[in-house]
């Protein structure tokens, strides 16, 4: 979503989906992961909307849905590219709002090249590296300004370096900046390279026949579905989307996100109520821990983390935006230097560059994944494992176990002691023999964590908002929160290091780390959200919070460690904690806790407007243009200059806000608009094109390129990949499967499976399988089954279900397997149980580097699995099977002969 | 009153009050009327937030003698309006489950049990391993001479379920000592 409207976050409210007139769910079952929030879907259906569940699984969603479509795992891109040619074919693209508040008109070079062209490759394919150079998709420049010249300094690099910093999460609150201030446009989208015609272009061969081959689902069920979403957007009516990590989780998950963004704005719902694209998020502050971020990549306030190849200050605030560009990520350069005055205090000088060369470079990807690998060649001593769970939670949980045991120290903070604090003991490696406890050399300390009532502090929660949640008690025993054991560590740390003379401890020693300390000697959280949110440091207001982020300065005069959060603080008035009860606001609810950024509810607003600045339409009103006053005025809090004329049409090279025209409703992006075509920012290609899996039964229908030919690959003999479809090997492992949480347990069980209540609720490890699945491979209910991948095997319980639906894909029929992933072996808990994801292979979304754990292949069989040693060996006899050695399917380029001929070709042909 | 009185018969009440239905307070027992929940006997209500999923439900937490009694949603939040699921609601067990772990534990290296450990000492032991680890491993430059700065010896993973003021200190500690891999569950 970055790098289509600017920033990474939900863009509207949980309570603004009561406002929709369509809601499409999918890659999310809300109902029973965000049971709660679910009651505003309730709440629309009760005001007539329709409710449309597009899931692989019947479940509790659908079953309050109007309707709906079973898909085969991974092929979103496909039904969405369907949908995106249904509106362009038939005409019934919001033609207004497309026009001015989207990039349709604007023109891309002529050196692009559609994977139409190139049998599923971009122009700029580098097939050495497997990386794509962007150049190719940049934006015409407009006659005249040809020579406008090098503004385009950071952006213009290699696929791979952006990969490597995993720079598509890099856009959480600021879109890529642009080769030029002054793209070509031709308003008239006659020209064959206007980002509308390219796009009907590429979506051309997604038809109703394609998804139907594709993704299992009928040409009724599609026609309905497409019916609802066009008939419920326009001036009048608005279609939200929501989805979860069943669109993250693939290795093109940031690019499934993208399609429905382009669906999204082709429709016009964007920035208006009942509309948008509802960010499901499964963990209470997992958009505060991108926001705030403990990412490799990434400072606070989606800042990157310098690489090594930006050497000085500049260069690195270069890079991120260029000070000419429009809207408020022109100011990067306050808000980095605000931070760094956060950290460094008075040791932060113009003069050493704002204490820039204080922080570590990057020279690569350092995601957790790539040092897991890094942890199996003994290159990482010691782990600190927070409130979470990977032996159990990530991906290819054995490579987990196993990259722990090459640890010289675990630190493991927790409530319980979970599977990654006892694997040493009681993992699954030790009953099969690979480790031998007497032997792990690893150290490991367990240190009991105060939970979410024994601590002061503030989540953000889904929709972006902070909520403080006060203290209740105090905690018990050892029990500590992060923010006390980090302030110790960091102070122990720095004690030990007070005489050093070492340049390398300079910036532990010049750390600003003095936080008052509350009576129970704890750092006081206010203090750090006070820090956060930024203070003036000098001048009439020295030491007051600042506001807003607009008063940060690049000259040392304003501190503030993540700009987005700035205004949290205002006036001194912790507004995290504002609690005036809903029902005694309206539905914006704007003194219920603070959303960023500044406190706005709805994103992209202005767009709720049209380019006047009148309300599409009486029923979505919501901002709107006062021209008596000349302000913006509304319910929400204007996500735009507040006093900007909707007829403003400023000289683009004045840089910064001061740059946005009347009618630029996408404040954070480089030209104000909605990015249907992303000339920037995604690594994997401009536009969303289907590739199957990196597992799949099914060749893909739609290009020669199989899988995403820049996804991120992991070639290890404990990571093998299952055959490349077609071959008689694949049908080793026949079936595909996919992984999902219950209402009652929680991610890897840490959570939940230690809690007596949740434990009875769902005490067990099962699998849900379709009557015909359970009749072909002879399962029986509430027996056992046993489930081979290409990396391990599991045993579970059987659910044979018409919940699941054998889908008939092109001719073959495609099962899908369900499997929750919340148990774990081990000792300890309550209830225990094989773990899902010790199935996973590591392959990885090259924007994000997140994991593909939505869906992989496997074999099933009745039965439990073998115990000790056998189970190696059942897994091994499949491999051998199946031929599999490291390099199986993970190529990048599926058919060279045909692909990059073809770029030859159409170079040629030039 | 009697406790056997007949008038004390569910049948009389329904006639004897307006509950002629007997579906609401002529069914209440006397045994009932006795009692009251804690909720209402707590010496405090705090309030707070579900620390499950992403939506954020208001929860109030009802404490009696420094302790946790109940937690319960918090009809005020104009996102959830008081309703909690099944695991917001078992919340109070994260505070107050019996296999809850309060005490500082360590295993040696090839030691096949835990032992116990006091915990200052173990911040001072990891403190030791941490500057240990990272002058071992630190990296000042490239082979291109460029400036790393950097340990890649010490790792973490964790932050989606901790708060923003943890994760900040969290960030700004080992973005100081040249830690780079800081990862959490926003990556998974």
């Amino acid at each position: 979503m970055g790098t289509s409207f600017g920033r990474g976050g939900a863009t509207q409210s949980l309570q603004d989906m009561a406002n929709a007139d369509c809601i499409v769910i999918q890659g999310s079952n809300m109902a029973e992961c965000h049971p709660v929030g679910f009651q505003w879907v309730t709440e629309a259906k009760a005001r007539g909307a329709k409710i449309i569940h597009v899931d692989p699984r019947f479940t509790r969603t659908t079953a309050v849905s109007d309707k709906h479509l079973p898909i085969r795992v991974g092929s979103d891109i496909a039904l969405l590219g369907g949908l995106i040619n249904y509106v362009l074919t038939h005409d019934l693209w919001f033609h207004e709002y497309v026009l001015a508040y989207t990039n349709a008109a604007t023109i891309i070079n002529d050196d692009y090249r559609d994977p139409e062209d190139l049998e599923g490759l971009f122009s700029g394919y580098d097939p050495d590296s497997g990386t794509y150079e962007h150049t190719s998709w940049s934006y015409r420049t407009a006659p005249g300004y040809e020579d406008e010249g090098a503004q385009d300094s950071g952006e213009d690099e290699h696929g791979d370096q952006k990969s490597g910093r995993a720079g598509g999460d890099e856009h959480g609150s600021g879109g890529p900046p642009l080769n030029t201030n002054h793209p070509d446009r031709d308003e008239s989208l006659q020209d064959p390279n206007t980002v509308l015609q390219i796009l009907k272009r590429h979506y051309a061969r997604y038809t109703p026949e394609m998804v139907r081959d594709t993704c299992g689902i009928s040409l009724e069920d599609f026609d309905y579905l497409a019916r609802a979403v066009t008939e419920n957007s326009g001036r009048e009516r608005t279609t939200c989307f929501a989805y979860a990590v069943g669109w993250t989780h693939h290795t093109l998950g940031a690019q499934f996100i993208r399609t429905a963004a382009v669906l999204q704005l082709l429709l016009g719902n964007v920035g208006r109520p009942g509309g948008g694209i509802m960010a499901l998020r499964g963990h209470a502050s997992i958009q505060g821990s991108t926001d705030i971020p403990t990412l490799f990549n990434l400072l606070p306030g989606y800042l990157p983390m310098p690489s090594v190849d930006k050497e000085s200050f500049d260069e690195y605030v270069d890079a991120i935006a260029v000070k000419k560009q429009k809207g408020f990520w022109a100011e990067a350069e306050a808000y980095t230097v605000s931070l760094l005055k956060a950290w460094w205090g008075d040791a932060a000088q113009e003069d050493n560059g704002w204490a820039y060369d204080y922080m570590p470079r990057l020279n690569g990807p350092h995601g957790t994944y790539q040092t897991v690998m890094a942890m199996l060649k003994d290159e990482v001593e010691g782990y600190f494992v927070l409130g979470q769970n990977p032996a159990i939670g990530s991906a290819n949980g054995r490579l987990q176990r196993l990259g722990m045991s090459h640890l010289k120290w675990l630190v493991v903070r927790d409530f319980n002691l979970i599977e990654s604090a006892t694997w040493w003991k009681d993992g699954p490696e030790i009953a099969t023999g690979e480790l031998r406890t007497e032997d792990i050399d690893t150290e490991v300390f367990f240190f009991p964590a105060a939970n979410h009532v024994e601590k002061a502090g503030t989540f953000t929660q889904t929709q972006r908002l902070l909520q403080w949640r006060h203290q209740a008690v105090n905690p018990p025993g050892d029990c500590q929160s992060e923010l006390q054991f980090f302030f110790e560590l960091g102070k122990r740390l720095r004690a030990k290091l007070a005489d050093s003379r070492d340049e390398r401890d300079r910036p532990l020693q010049e750390l600003t780390w003095d936080y008052p300390l509350l009576p129970e000697g704890e750092p006081d959280p206010r203090a750090v959200l006070a820090e956060i949110n930024g203070r003036h440091l000098t001048g009439p207001d020295k030491g007051k919070p600042l506001s807003s982020y607009t008063q940060m300065k690049a000259d040392g005069s304003t501190d503030g460690g993540c700009w987005i959060y700035t205004g949290v603080y205002a006036d001194g008035q912790n507004h995290a904690a504002d609690r005036k009860p809903g029902r005694e606001q309206d539905e914006i609810a704007s003194e219920w806790g603070w959303a960023w950024p500044a406190n706005r509810r709805i994103l992209y607003n202005r767009a709720s407007a049209d380019p006047e600045g009148k309300p599409w339409s009486e029923r979505k009103k919501l901002i709107w243009w006062d021209a008596q006053h000349k302000r913006w005025t509304g319910p929400d809090v204007p996500d735009f200059p507040v006093d900007k004329d909707p007829a403003a049409r400023p000289d683009p090279d004045l840089g910064g806000a001061a740059a946005l025209s009347g009618d630029d409703p996408f404040i954070m992006q480089a030209d104000g608009k909605g990015w249907l075509f992303a000339p920037r920012g995604m690594v994997d290609g401009p536009l969303p094109t289907h590739y199957e899996p990196q597992e799949s039964p099914v060749v893909n229908p739609l290009y020669a390129q199989q899988q995403n030919p820049a996804r991120e690959l992991f070639p290890h003999p404990g990571n093998l990949s299952a055959p490349e479809p077609g071959t008689p090997q694949a049908e080793v492992y026949p079936y595909m499967f996919t992984t999902y949480r219950l209402t009652e347990q929680h991610t890897a069980g840490g959570m939940s499976r230690w809690l007596p209540y949740l434990s009875e609720l769902q005490p067990e490890m099962f699998c849900e399988v379709s009557p015909e699945l359970a009749a072909e491979c002879g399962l029986e209910p509430y027996g056992w089954a046993t489930i081979v991948s290409p990396r391990s095997a599991i045993e579970a319980k059987v659910l044979v279900t018409d919940r699941m639906t054998p889908l008939d894909i092109g001719g073959r029929t495609v099962h899908q397997i369900g499997l929750p992933y919340h148990w774990g072996q081990g000792g300890d808990a309550v209830v225990t149980g094989d773990a899902a994801n010790d199935l996973l292979g590591i392959t990885l979304d090259p924007n994000v580097h997140i994991q593909e754990s939505k869906v992989g292949t496997c074999d099933i069989r009745p039965g439990r699995r073998p115990r000790g040693p056998e189970v190696l060996e059942l897994v091994s006899e499949y491999q051998e099977r199946a031929g599999l050695t490291p390099s199986t399917s993970n190529t990048k380029v599926t058919d060279p002969q045909r692909e990059l001929t073809a770029e030859q070709t159409e170079d040629g042909s030039q | 009153m009697s406790r056997f009185s007949p008038l004390e018969w569910p049948v009389f009440r329904q006639f004897r009050t307006a509950d002629s239905t007997g579906r609401s307070s002529a069914a209440v027992s006397q045994h009932t009327r006795d009692i009251t929940s804690r909720t209402e006997t707590a010496d405090r209500v705090v309030q707070s937030v579900c620390p499950y999923c992403a939506v954020g439900c208001g929860q109030k937490v009802y404490v009696k003698d420094e302790k946790v009694i109940q937690i319960e949603g918090d009809p005020d939040s104009p996102i959830s309006r008081g309703r909690l699921c099944p695991k917001g609601s078992a919340s109070e067990q994260l505070v107050n489950s019996p296999g809850r772990q309060t005490r500082v534990l360590y295993r040696a290296p090839r030691a096949t049990e835990w032992q116990q450990l006091d915990l200052n000492t173990a911040v001072d032991m990891v403190v030791d391993r941490f500057l240990e680890s990272r002058r071992r491993t630190w990296q000042d430059t490239d082979e291109q001479g460029r400036l790393l700065r950097r340990t890649m010896g010490i790792a973490a993973l964790g932050g989606a379920t901790l708060d923003n003021e943890e994760n900040y200190l969290i960030k700004k500690l080992f973005t100081a000592a040249g830690a780079v891999q800081i990862e959490n569950q926003a990556r998974i």
